[in-house]
């Protein structure tokens, strides 16, 4: 069951250099778990403690999967994934 | 150093003063590769703060995408403080994601003049660099 994952630029030392890389999986979690496998470190870089970080956004056919079902996200054969960091900041030090 | 053309920096700074004392976000998209800014993109804050700004997360992939398919980048990214020197905070450099990119900050907290600064975020390390303002277009 393969999926296709758009990697943004900060990410693609993980793979590489590659814009799109491959990976299956029958959720979003045993997606990353698979992609991990093959690129290290990048797992830990979408996931903390579990969860998707929160300034990750990761979208499965073009829809936030904070709308999904987050990490638990069901994927089929074909479906196409992006990963986009946040573009976030600002003057608190929160 | 940051070559940008004076339209373009009047209209950051046109932008952040609209939508004082929120932040106010954006980017400026040139041709991959020429680190030319050239497409004025201002964005929504999603965040709708004074102290934080955000994308909202469907604009972000639209943008992204829209560059993608015009072979773009984030050439510049901007954003305003409306309280607070034009100098990346710790939120700045914590969620800086585009090596690439200079990050341009305004400040708006003097009513009459404005601060415009440039700077290089790479894994956390901050470089301010010159601007410099080309006339005419």
């Amino acid at each position: 069951m393969a999926v296709e994952v758009r990697i943004p630029t900060i990410l693609r030392p993980y793979t590489g250099g590659a814009k799109t890389v491959e990976g299956t999986g029958d959720t979003l979690t045993a997606l990353i778990d698979d992609l991990e496998s093959r690129h290290p470190g990048l797992r830990d870089r979408l996931v903390e403690n579990g969860t998707l970080r929160r300034f990750v956004n990761v979208y499965v056919n073009d829809e936030d999967v904070r709308f999904l079902g987050a990490e638990k996200t069901a994927l089929s054969d074909g479906d196409s994934v992006t990963v986009l960091p946040a573009v976030a900041g600002g003057a608190s030090t929160r | 150093m940051l070559s940008i053309r004076r339209d373009l920096v009047d209209a950051i700074v046109e932008h952040a003063r609209k939508d004082h004392p929120d932040e106010a976000c954006g980017v400026i998209a040139g041709p991959a590769g020429t680190d030319r800014p050239e497409r004025f993109i201002p964005m929504l804050n999603a965040a709708r703060s004074p102290t934080f700004y955000e994308f909202d997360s469907m604009d972000l992939l639209r943008l992204y995408r829209e560059m993608d398919d015009n072979d773009e980048e984030p050439v510049v990214v901007y954003h305003s403080h409306t309280a607070t020197e034009a100098y990346p905070s710790r939120t700045d450099i914590a969620y800086a994601n585009e090596p690439g990119a200079h990050y341009v900050l305004v400040s708006t907290r003097d009513d009459d003049t404005h601060e415009f600064r440039s700077f290089r975020i790479v894994d956390g390390v901050v470089t301010e660099e010159e601007v410099q303002v080309i006339d005419g277009e």
